[in-house]
C-alpha cells in the first residue's frame, strides 16, 4: 500500500503504524456527567463499514505525523489523507 | 556422450557441451537447454513418481505448468526439492535426482499404492485409518507422514543469500511474448519508463516454440531483435528469469528474479532478488496455458501437451518420441503434426476429438507404447501430443477483486470483474489467441498507455503476422474410458474422484477442489483446473460458465521463503542496539542479554566465580556496601518542551504534575485509556518549559507514539514539542552508600549535600571539567543513588572515568541481573508486574491516580470492577523453608483448598535470591493481599514441578521506610 502523506508525498505503508478508527480523536470529557459510559463507548464501540473508513496511521519511520486516512475497505483505495491535527482542530479540539 | 533424441535446429548453442548428472549418471546437453529438454534429448522418459499412487511419470509440459517432472536439484545444503525440470536452465555440473520413490525410480516400492487405489480415493483421509483410534498416533500418522510429500528438504541452513530490491516504472509489462514485446516496444519508443519481466531465460514466449513469422522473418528472430532494441533504450529495463508473482495494492507488484540459479555457483552473489515494483501502469501479457484431455491411463510417460511437443521440437531440438500420435479438440492438432513432420518425426495418427475420435486407454508401464481408441483400434506410438485448448493466464487479474468470466469463443476463462487498478491485459492472457491479433493488441495497448501517461505515441504500426485458425470445441474427457482417467496429474485426482465428490454432495467448485485436492498442488491446477470443471459441468448438466472457477491467489509460482526473508536472517533479522558502554563491558568480560533490540550487560564475571549467581550476589553486595555503577542508557528518554509541557504531562500521567518545581524529578504513572497501567518512569523538570521523561526500555517507542497521538489528535493546540533523545544521552546509575562521594568527584561545582540536592533533585551541570551533563537523584535500587547523563559520544569515556574514580571506593559495575535483584528487594514494579493486565490499585499505587483531573485512563480506572476492595494486590513473598527457592509463575492456593483454577489466589510475578537477606524473595499479586500479611500459602507451579509453602510479606523486602535513598 502507498499512503500519500500530505507533507511528504507518496510513502510506502511499511513506514506507518496503524492505530484504528479515526473516531479515537473524539475523546470524551472525563470530568463531565456520564463520563464512564462515554469512555466505554469511545473505547469499545466501532462501526465496521464495508466501504469508506476513516482511520489513524502514524508515520513512525518518518516525520511522526498522525494521519487520518480515508480508505475503502472493499478495494483498499485511499481517497483522502489528512493531518490528524487538522482534522482534530476542524472537529473543535483545541487545548 | 550421445544424445540419441537430439534433432537439428532449435535455439541451443551446439558449439558447446554442458555436462550434468541425472540420478548420478553423467549426461550432456547444450546451453539453451532446460533440464527437461536435455533429459529428453538423452532419451530419459521416466522422470518421477506421482504423489499418491507412485505411478511412473514423464515430462508433460515445457514450462511452469509442469505437474510431473519435479526433481531435487543440487545436493547438500543447497538441495532444493520439487523443482520443475521444465524451467531449470541447464548449467555445467548440474546435479538432479528424481524424488518421491522408495528404492529406485524404476522399481519404486511404494508403487503398491497404485494397487490400493480403491482405498485412496477422494477424501480417503476422512474415512480410513479411523479404527482402532489408538493406532493413529503410533502407526497410521507416522506411516502416512513418511510416505507423503514429494522431495526432501536438506534440513540444513540455506547457504545462499537473498535480497530485496525496489524498482519504479511507468509501465510494467508482465510477460515478454509477442503481445508483451509489441506493447513494450510501443511504450518504450514513446518514451515511457518500462520494465519487461519474463519468467523464461529467453524472451519471446510462443514465438520461440512455434514456427510463425513476424514482419516477414522467423518469429524467434523478430523477438531477438525486439529484445535488443528494448535493451538499447535507456529508460527500459528487460528482466529475464523474473516472475511477477503478485499484484498488490496501489500498483505494487512482487517479482522474483533468479540471479544465479542458472550458474554452477553463486560466488557470493544473491541467489534471488525479491523485487517490489512500483508501477503507474501494468500490462499483463502472460499468455495462455494449454490444457489436457482426460482419458484412460492418460498419465503415462510420453503423453504430453501438444504445445510442449512443439517447444521441444522447435525450440530445443529434442524429440519427444520417434513415432508420435496427436489428440486434440482444436486446430493445434494439425499444427503439431506439421511441425513434427518438418522435423522428420513420424506422425502415427492425428486424432481430432471434434470429429468423434476418442482415446479410451493406453499401454506401456514406464513409457507409452500404444494407444487404444473407442472403436478398439490400437495405434503404436511412443509419444502422444494432447491439446484441450488454451486457458488465458488470468492469475494476476484475480489477486484483488477480479473474477474471470467464461468465453465460449475460446472455451476458457478470460479476465473479468474489477481488475487491480492500473492493470490491463493483452494478447493471449486476454483471450486473443492468434499471433497477428495479439501483436496488434499489444501495440495498441502500449501506445494507449503511453498517451494516458502523457507521452506522444511513436510513429509506426504494429508488427505484422498471420492469424492462424484457432477453433476449439470444449471436450474435456472421454466418457467412454473405463480405465482411470487423470484430471490432476500432480495430486493424482481422477475423473472418478471428482464424480465421487459430486455424488457425496460436494457441488460448489471450491468444495470439490478441497475435498479432492484437485488443483491444490504446487502447479495450482494450471493444466487440470478446467478439466475438473468440465467433469463437474457434465455431472450437473450445467455449462462451465455457471460452475465458475476457483480463485487464484499470490504467488503465481512458488517463491522460496528465503526470498521473502531477504537479508533479515539470524542476527540480521532485526537491528542490534549497543549501549554507550558496550565496548568497555566487552573488555571487562561482561555476559550480555537481549532486551528488545538492546544488548545489555547481564553480569561481569570475575576470576574464581563458579557461576552467574556468584557474580550477581557480589555485584549486589558491593553496591549495597559501597557503590555500584550501571549503564541505564536503554531507558527511553523523551525531551518535552513548550509553554504547555506541564499541562500536557498532567494529562498523560495519572498522578499530578502541574506543580512539579524546576530542579525536581517525579515518578510518573502512565495509564492506557482503558485504565490499566501502560508504563512508568521519572520525569525531570529542567526549566519552566523543559522536561525530560524516561520510559521503560521496552515501551520507549510506544510511549512516544502515544504522546504524539495525545499531542496531535487530542489536544492539537497545546504548545508542546516532543523528541526522542534515547540515543543522544548516555546515562549511568551510581548507587550505594558511597554514591555521593563518588559523584562529587565527578561533577564540577555542584553542592551535593542532602539539603542542597535532596532525593528527587535534578540539575544540568558539567562533569570532569566542562563536559555537559545532567544529574538526577533517583533510585531504582533503594540505595542513595544518582543517575548522571552525558551526551552519548562521551558515554564510553564516562563509564571508564566513573570506574577509575570509583576505584578509591572499590566501586563495582553491575549488570541487569543485579539491577533486578535490587529492585525486587526494594519492591519496585517492573516488566513482570507492568504486563498490561495490572491496575494502579493492584500495584499499590491507587492513591496516585488523581480524580481531580481528566488524565488519560483516569475515568476508566475508576470502574467499580477495578476498584474492588478485596482485589489483587502487589505483595512480597518468601519461602517458609528459607532454603527453598521461589519460582516465578507459581500460583497461590490457600492451604487445604482444592488444587484448581477456581481456588487460584494470585501469582508470583518476579523472584530473586537476596544476598542481603540470605534467602529467596519474590513479588506477586495476591487477592486481598494487604490484609493477609504473615499468612502461609501454597505456591504451586505444575509446569516446573514445584509446590512449596510461602509467607506473605511487604513487597518492600528491604528498607521499607526509604531511609537509604533519602540519606
Amino acid at each position: 500500500m502507498i499512503i500519500n502523506h500530505p507533507l511528504l508525498g507518496p510513502r510506502d505503508a511499511a513506514e506507518f503504524i496503524y492505530k484504528g478508527d479515526a473516531s479515537l480523536i473524539d475523546r470524551p470529557d472525563g470530568m463531565a456527567e456520564g463520563a464512564l459510559a462515554a469512555f466505554d463507548a469511545y473505547l469499545h464501540l466501532r462501526d465496521n463499514p464495508a466501504g469508506l473508513h476513516r482511520e489513524l496511521w502514524y508515520h513512525e519511520q518518518g516525520d511522526r505525523s498522525w494521519l487520518v486516512v480515508t480508505r475503502n475497505t472493499l478495494t483498499h483505495e485511499i481517497t483522502r489523507v489528512e493531518l490528524a491535527r487538522d482534522v482534530a482542530r476542524a472537529q473543535g479540539r483545541g487545548r | 556422450m550421445t544424445q540419441p533424441f537430439r534433432l537439428s535446429g532449435g535455439q541451443i548453442d551446439r558449439s558447446r557441451l554442458v555436462r550434468f548428472q541425472w540420478n548420478d549418471r553423467w549426461m550432456s546437453g547444450h546451453p539453451g537447454d532446460t533440464l527437461a529438454s536435455a533429459l529428453m534429448a538423452n532419451g530419459v522418459r521416466l522422470v518421477g513418481r506421482s504423489f499418491k499412487y507412485h505411478r511412473p511419470r514423464g515430462i508433460f509440459s515445457a514450462g511452469t505448468e509442469e505437474p510431473n517432472a519435479l526433481v531435487q536439484l543440487r545436493k547438500g545444503a543447497a538441495q532444493e526439492p520439487n523443482t520443475r525440470a521444465t524451467t531449470v536452465e541447464l548449467f555445467d555440473g548440474l546435479y538432479a535426482t528424481s524424488q518421491n520413490h522408495r528404492g529406485s525410480l524404476e522399481w519404486d516400492l511404494l508403487a503398491i499404492n497404485d494397487l490400493l487405489a480403491p482405498l485412496l480415493s477422494a477424501g480417503f483421509y476422512y474415512k480410513t485409518f479411523m479404527w482402532p483410534a489408538k493406532l493413529w498416533e503410533k502407526l497410521y500418522e507416522p506411516a502416512i507422514r513418511s510416505a507423503a510429500g514429494l522431495g526432501r528438504l536438506s534440513e540444513r541452513p540455506d547457504p545462499d543469500c537473498y535480497v530485496h530490491g525496489f524498482l519504479h516504472c511507468d509501465l510494467l509489462v508482465i510477460g515478454g511474448g509477442p503481445a508483451g514485446l509489441a506493447a513494450a516496444l510501443a511504450a518504450g519508443r514513446a518514451g515511457l519508463r518500462v520494465i519487461v519481466a519474463d519468467e523464461d531465460f529467453r524472451l519471446g514466449g510462443r514465438l520461440n516454440s512455434d514456427r510463425e513469422e513476424v514482419d516477414g522473418q522467423p518469429g524467434t528472430d523478430w523477438a531477438k531483435a525486439a529484445v535488443a532494441e528494448l535493451i538499447a533504450m535507456p529508460r527500459v529495463r528487460v528482466m529475464p528469469r523474473s516472475t511477477v508473482f503478485g499484484a498488490f495494492d496501489h500498483g505494487i507488484y512482487g517479482a522474483l528474479e533468479r540471479m544465479t540459479d542458472h550458474l554452477r555457483q553463486s560466488d557470493g552473489k544473491p541467489r534471488q532478488v525479491a523485487w517490489r515494483i512500483y508501477a503507474k501502469r501494468a500490462l499483463l501479457a502472460a499468455g495462455a496455458t494449454e490444457r489436457a484431455i482426460a482419458f484412460g491411463n492418460n498419465d503415462r510417460p510420453g503423453i504430453m501437451l501438444a504445445g510442449a511437443v512443439r517447444s521441444y521440437v522447435n525450440r530445443f531440438g529434442a524429440a519427444p518420441g520417434r513415432r508420435v500420435a496427436v489428440f486434440a479438440n482444436n486446430d493445434d492438432g494439425l499444427r503439431t503434426a506439421d511441425d513434427l513432420r518438418a522435423a522428420g518425426i513420424e506422425v502415427a495418427s492425428v486424432l481430432d476429438a471434434r470429429t468423434g475420435a476418442a482415446i479410451v486407454d493406453t499401454r506401456g508401464r514406464k513409457a507409452l507404447r500404444q494407444i487404444i481408441l473407442a472403436d478398439g483400434t490400437r495405434i503404436d506410438a511412443d509419444c502422444l501430443a494432447v491439446s484441450g485448448g488454451w486457458s488465458p493466464n488470468v492469475h494476476l487479474t484475480c489477486h484483488q477483486r477480479g473474477r474471470p468470466v467464461w468465453s465460449d469463443r475460446i472455451s476458457g476463462f478470460v479476465p473479468g470483474g474489477v481488475l487491480p487498478p492500473g492493470l490491463s491485459v493483452t494478447g493471449a492472457a486476454n483471450g486473443t489467441m492468434t499471433l497477428g491479433a495479439a501483436l496488434r493488441e499489444g501495440h495498441v495497448e502500449g501506445s494507449r498507455l503511453a498517451a494516458e501517461l502523457g507521452q506522444r505515441p511513436a510513429k509506426g504500426g504494429p508488427p505484422v503476422a498471420a492469424d492462424a485458425s484457432f477453433a476449439v470445441t470444449p471436450i474435456w474427457h472421454v466418457g467412454a474410458s473405463r480405465a482411470r482417467s487423470w484430471v490432476d496429474l500432480q495430486n493424482d485426482v481422477t475423473t472418478k474422484d471428482v464424480t465421487q465428490a459430486y455424488q457425496e454432495g460436494f457441488r460448489a467448485v471450491e468444495h470439490v477442489k478441497r475435498y479432492t485436492t484437485l488443483g491444490m498442488a504446487t502447479d495450482q491446477g494450471r493444466t487440470s483446473g478446467l478439466l475438473g470443471l468440465g467433469v463437474l459441468a457434465d455431472l450437473s448438466g450445467k455449462p462451465v460458465a455457471e460452475i465458475g472457477t476457483t480463485m487464484f491467489r499470490p504467488p503465481y509460482t512458488p517463491v522460496a521463503i528465503g526470498a521473502f526473508a531477504g537479508r533479515a536472517r539470524g542476527k540480521a533479522y532485526r537491528a542490534t542496539r549497543l549501549t554507550p558502554s558496550h565496548d568497555w563491558a566487552t573488555e571487562t568480560g561482561a555476559s550480555f542479554t537481549e532486551a528488545g533490540l538492546w544488548m545489555r550487560a547481564q553480569w561481569f564475571a570475575r576470576d574464581g566465580e563458579a557461576g552467574w549467581r556468584d557474580s550477581v550476589d557480589r555485584e549486589v553486595m558491593m553496591t549495597r556496601r559501597s557503590v555500584g555503577v550501571c549503564d541505564v542508557s536503554t531507558l527511553g528518554k523523551i525531551d518535552i518542551q513548550g509553554r504547555d509541557s506541564a499541562e500536557f504531562l498532567n494529562r498523560v500521567y495519572a498522578n499530578a504534575f502541574l506543580k512539579l518545581p524546576v530542579g525536581r524529578v517525579r515518578y510518573g504513572l502512565m495509564l492506557r485509556e482503558d485504565g490499566f497501567v501502560y508504563d512508568d518512569g521519572t520525569t525531570a523538570r529542567l526549566a519552566q518549559t523543559h522536561f525530560v521523561m524516561t520510559t521503560t526500555t521496552a515501551n520507549a517507542a510506544g510511549v512516544l507514539r502515544h504522546l504524539e497521538f495525545a499531542r496531535q489528535c487530542l489536544w492539537p493546540d497545546l504548545d508542546v514539542h516532543l523528541i526522542s533523545t534515547t540515543d543522544s544521552w548516555a546515562q549511568f546509575a551510581v548507587a550505594g552508600p558511597n554514591a555521593r562521594a563518588l559523584v562529587s568527584r565527578v561533577v564540577d561545582d555542584l553542592d551535593l549535600s542532602n539539603d542542597a540536592f535532596p532525593f528527587m533533585a535534578c540539575a544540568e551541570c558539567t562533569v570532569f571539567g566542562g563536559t555537559p551533563a545532567r544529574l538526577f537523584r533517583i533510585s531504582f535500587s533503594g540505595e542513595l543513588a544518582y543517575e548522571v547523563a552525558v551526551p552519548a559520544r562521551f558515554g564510553d569515556a564516562m563509564m571508564r572515568a566513573l570506574m577509575q574514580v570509583g576505584a578509591a571506593f572499590d566501586a563495582v559495575a553491575y549488570g541487569v541481573e543485579a539491577l533486578g535483584v535490587m529492585r525486587i528487594e526494594k519492591g519496585h514494579a517492573a516488566g513482570g508486574e507492568l504486563n498490561g493486565q495490572t491496575t494502579a490499585r493492584m500495584l499499590g499505587l491507587g492513591a496516585m491516580v488523581s480524580d481531580r483531573k481528566d488524565a488519560i485512563g483516569g475515568t476508566l480506572s475508576r470502574r467499580p470492577e477495578m476498584q474492588a476492595e478485596a482485589g489483587l494486590r502487589l505483595m512480597g513473598f518468601r519461602p517458609v523453608d528459607r532454603t527453598q527457592n521461589l519460582m516465578a509463575g507459581a500460583h497461590f492456593l490457600t492451604q487445604g483448598a482444592a488444587t484448581d483454577t477456581a481456588h487460584d489466589q494470585g501469582w508470583l510475578s518476579s523472584v530473586a535470591w537476596s544476598p542481603e537477606l540470605g534467602h529467596s524473595i519474590g513479588l506477586g499479586f495476591l487477592l486481598n493481599g494487604e490484609n493477609r500479611l504473615g499468612e502461609r500459602l501454597r505456591a504451586y507451579n505444575p509446569l516446573r514441578g514445584q509446590d512449596i509453602l510461602v509467607e506473605v510479606c511487604s513487597p518492600h523486602h528491604l528498607d521499607p521506610e526509604g531511609v537509604r535513598q533519602r540519606g
